[in-house]
């Protein structure tokens, strides 16, 4: 009896932790596999790369990445030079000169980023953003990948989900496009991939499903940067942990044997 | 204690002047401890060790972080990225949390099918539902600190719940956050007590432990200790039985820690605070569900009482209720193994409060309003109705004379 | 104690030897495991990675004329650059022979004799030495002098004269390229 109950509590559970996963407003976004998945899971450093550069080319118009810094380009694979030379690129506001002035001429100062800025947003700040994006705020995407359920085949699911038109009967607002996968199905964002959004410097074919899987990888990245240095201490701490708890389990045991 | 029997000269000369040694060797080497004890009650030790290792990611954590809204957040992802191993400690503090809490709901089920909590053990399974209390506090406090969607709209949430209390309620409300809303004053001091609170959960561990070795742990068959025979020293096979059972546990919580550190989390957390913003579905951390399902259940006011009151008092009230169960028991037998109703019952109610759970991560409309109140009826009914009922017409199964005894019979069979 | 302990030893069988080999290696195992495990704890408060980025700065040293001097912020602490005279520069080559409380030559001090950088922190008590500018003593040495108490340095940082024990420590540096130096 007992065992009945605690295996119908265990299914409860388990029940109730899939339920609090599933929930959401719009289709469930299909499982693809993924090169970080897993135990062993690692990312690809060409695909972290290639990903790095949709991001550039296409997202870095309107979406910040400010928790990222240059220099965590060179764990990607970049070297110093040209981290060096892609921070730059970018302008931010300087320290005041030696006249004590931040405005010169009428122009804020500015000085060239380096490698140990966080990237440069591309609007000064959500007002911004949001003029010059019709009233709709482009998120960070930092965090992206960790801030949504299922986050990599979400994020996969809504840059491949847009639909020419919405299906009848829909009522769509104006400016808005059809998406299978975001909640609501309205979505301020135009689809902003299709194949040959970006020529991949190594040559990978660019499809809309490459670039797809590359800007999930480089932002499954940008989350979770340590993730490959948590799975590989983490096999070695468990392998450990097993066998010194066998150790105190036959230990128990010999203590144990005179107990009667 | 003024003679020592210690041989170490030094140990000898500390004990004589301060006897901790001879402390130490009373609670944690001769301890007599029931030879009989079953895996349930590794949680209690377990629980201690999950403290320290809050208590130390926790202080090492703090030394990385900045209790302000403008910076709280990315701090936080400083500590992620940036700070080393910032990532192992705040996983660590992070599910800790949550095995925290799997640790103690385990270790009070077990006070409940033993009897643990009866005469003569009542002030320690009191002092337990402080423990729990604190506990409570502590981890909501904690969860505000990171400063995600969650954070914010969970401590307003909660906060708003003392909104309930008549007359006062808003000015109580408005004295918790500092000032109109959740803002940096709620943050900051949150933050104080969260680093205040675990302390004060060390000092409730030290009494609930005090109380424990002067009335002697509870054991498998509920039946007193008679004597010698009945008990082993706790060292050293408690302590090895102990150890077992922490490289078990850090098994299962390393597993979570380093494979799927998310788990217990909710993505909503993910992001910064946004005051303008509510995310679609606010649910509070999945070991409060079951709480939040009874303080939701009341959406009809009760006689006098409006819903929201009612709801405030159903949920404290359930932890509240747990400290009088030592005398809604009256019940001759402890242990649930010689209690062939309350056996029953008690699995129930572990299912009513499972299904509670469930319920708490549910959007509020049917049919889920209608099983939480029937659950949280239930609950109420369980703890003020059927304990105390079952407890007079139950015919307990005749006890064994001894531990020995119960121990002996059960090798021969 | 001991009363626990003969009766582990006494325990039934032929045990006794595997199981004090099991207590010790189970022992030796758990301390080294719970050892290795508090270094996450002790890392945690060493620099980190943001901070660990801004331990190196670049000086542009192109508009700093013969004979001046300038003080630049490396890790928190001031770091003089002093464009040395021809006159500076030869009179620390030949007092490498002088009597030198910290001997050092002053070829093993500057990369390229024109520039010499040094950390500005007087090694006796950490007080900032003067001679940056003009207009401040420069000790009998020609170099710096420190008004805490009275130590003299001279136009390759070292001490002269005075309490202080070592000369001006050269920071770690490397010139990038003819106009650009790295410190750190």
């Amino acid at each position: 009896m007992r065992k009945i109950i605690l295996s119908a509590a265990a299914g409860f559970v388990l029940l109730a932790a899939g339920n609090a996963f599933a929930a959401g407003g719009a289709a469930v976004p299909p499982a693809k596999d993924w090169t970080f998945q897993g135990i062993f899971g690692k990312f690809d450093r060409d695909q972290l790369k290639r990903g790095y550069q949709v991001y550039k080319d296409i997202c870095a118009g309107c979406h910040s990445l400010r928790l990222v810094a240059y220099r965590n380009l060179m764990d990607i694979g970049f070297t110093e030079d040209e981290v060096k030379d892609i921070a730059s690129e970018y302008q931010l506001p300087a320290p005041p000169n030696d006249d004590g002035d931040t405005i010169v001429d009428g122009e804020r100062l500015m000085r060239a980023a380096k490698p140990s800025d966080h990237f440069v947003s591309p609007f000064a700040n959500e007002k911004a953003a949001r003029v010059a994006n019709a009233g709709a705020y482009p998120p960070d995407l930092s965090l992206m990948v960790k801030a949504r359920k299922k986050g990599p085949d979400y994020i996969y699911a809504l840059l491949t989900g847009y639909k020419e038109e919405a299906p009848e009967g829909f009522a769509l607002n104006e400016g808005m496009y059809y998406n299978e996968y975001f909640p609501g199905h309205q979505i301020a964002m135009a689809p902003p991939l299709m194949d040959e959004s970006v020529e991949y410097e190594d040559g990978t074919p660019a499809t809309l499903d490459q670039h797809a899987k590359d800007i999930v990888t480089f932002l499954a990245w940008t989350a979770s940067p340590e993730l490959e240095a948590r799975k590989s201490m983490g096999i070695k701490v468990l392998l450990f942990l097993v066998v010194l708890t066998a150790m105190f389990y036959a230990l128990k045991r010999r203590i144990w044997s005179d107990v009667h | 204690m003024s003679t020592s029997s210690f041989n170490n000269p030094v140990v000898k000369w500390i004990d004589e002047r301060l006897p901790v040694f001879t402390m130490m060797q009373h609670s944690a080497v001769d301890y007599p401890t029931p030879k009989n004890l079953n895996y349930w009650w590794n949680f209690g030790s377990l629980a201690a060790f999950v403290l320290v290792i809050m208590l130390l990611t926790g202080i090492f954590l703090a030394m990385s972080y900045t209790p302000h809204v403008d910076h709280a957040f990315v701090s936080v992802e400083r500590i992620m990225r940036d700070v080393n191993y910032g990532w192992l400690l705040r996983y660590l503090h992070m599910n800790g949390g949550s095995m925290f809490f799997i640790v103690v709901y385990i270790h009070m089920f077990r006070g409940m099918y033993y009897g643990s909590y009866k005469a003569p053990r009542e002030i320690l399974w009191i002092v337990g539902v402080f423990l729990i209390l604190a506990m409570m506090a502590t981890a909501f406090m904690g969860y505000v600190l990171p400063w995600g969607q969650m954070s914010f709209w969970g401590a307003t949430v909660i906060t708003n719940l003392f909104s309930a209390i008549p007359l006062v309620g808003q000015e109580i409300v408005t004295w918790l956050w500092g000032g109109f809303s959740v803002d940096n004053p709620t943050l900051n001091r949150f933050f104080s007590l969260h680093y205040l609170l675990p302390f004060v959960i060390v000092g409730l561990v030290v009494v609930h432990v005090w109380a424990l070795h002067t009335v002697k742990s509870n054991n498998p068959t509920g039946v007193d200790i008679k004597g010698p025979e009945d008990t082993i020293p706790f060292h050293p096979y408690y302590t090895i039985k102990d150890f077992y059972g922490i490289g078990l546990f850090l098994i299962f919580y390393l597993a979570f820690v380093f494979y799927a550190p998310d788990f217990f989390g909710e993505p909503d957390n993910y992001i910064e605070a946004n005051p303008m913003v509510t995310p679609a579905h606010i649910v509070p951390e999945w070991y409060f569900l079951p709480f939040y399902a009874i303080l939701r259940a009341f959406t009809f006011d009760v006689l006098f009482i409006p819903a929201k009151l009612a709801g405030v008092i159903a949920m404290f009230a359930s932890i509240i209720l747990l400290a009088v169960l030592p005398w809604l028991d009256r019940s001759k037998a402890r242990s649930a193994r010689f209690r062939p109703m309350y056996k029953w019952f008690f699995w129930i109610f572990v299912l009513d409060c499972l299904v509670l759970g469930y319920i708490g991560a549910q959007a509020a409309e049917e049919p889920y309003v209608t099983i939480g109140q029937v659950a949280t009826f239930y609950y109420f009914a369980h703890l003020l109705i059927i304990v105390p009922l079952v407890s007079k017409l139950e015919n307990p199964r005749p006890l064994p004379e001894s531990i020995s005894a119960a121990v002996t019979k059960s090798d021969s069979e | 104690m001991a009363e626990t302990a003969t009766e582990i030893q006494g325990a039934p069988g032929t045990g006794e030897s595997r199981r004090d080999f099991l207590l010790l290696t189970t022992t030796a195992v758990g301390a080294a495991g719970a050892a290795l495990s508090l270094w996450p704890f002790v890392h945690s408060m060493n620099p980190a990675a943001d901070v660990l980025a801004l331990s190196s700065t670049e000086v542009d040293i192109s508009p700093i004329e013969e004979g001046q001097s300038i003080t630049v912020v490396w890790r928190g602490k001031p770091v003089f650059v002093r464009h040395r005279t021809a006159a500076e520069i030869e009179t620390a080559g030949t007092d490498d022979a002088a009597n030198l409380p910290d001997p050092q030559k002053d070829g093993e001090r500057a990369e390229k004799p024109e520039w010499l950088v040094v950390l500005g922190i007087c090694t006796h008590l950490g007080c900032i030495p003067l001679g940056q500018k003009s207009s401040e003593p420069r000790g009998e040495f020609g170099g710096w002098f420190c008004p805490c108490h009275g130590s003299h340095y001279d136009t390759s940082g070292r001490i002269r004269k005075g309490p202080a024990p070592r000369n001006l420590e050269v920071p770690p540096y490397a010139f990038t390229d003819d106009t650009t130096i790295k410190i750190g």
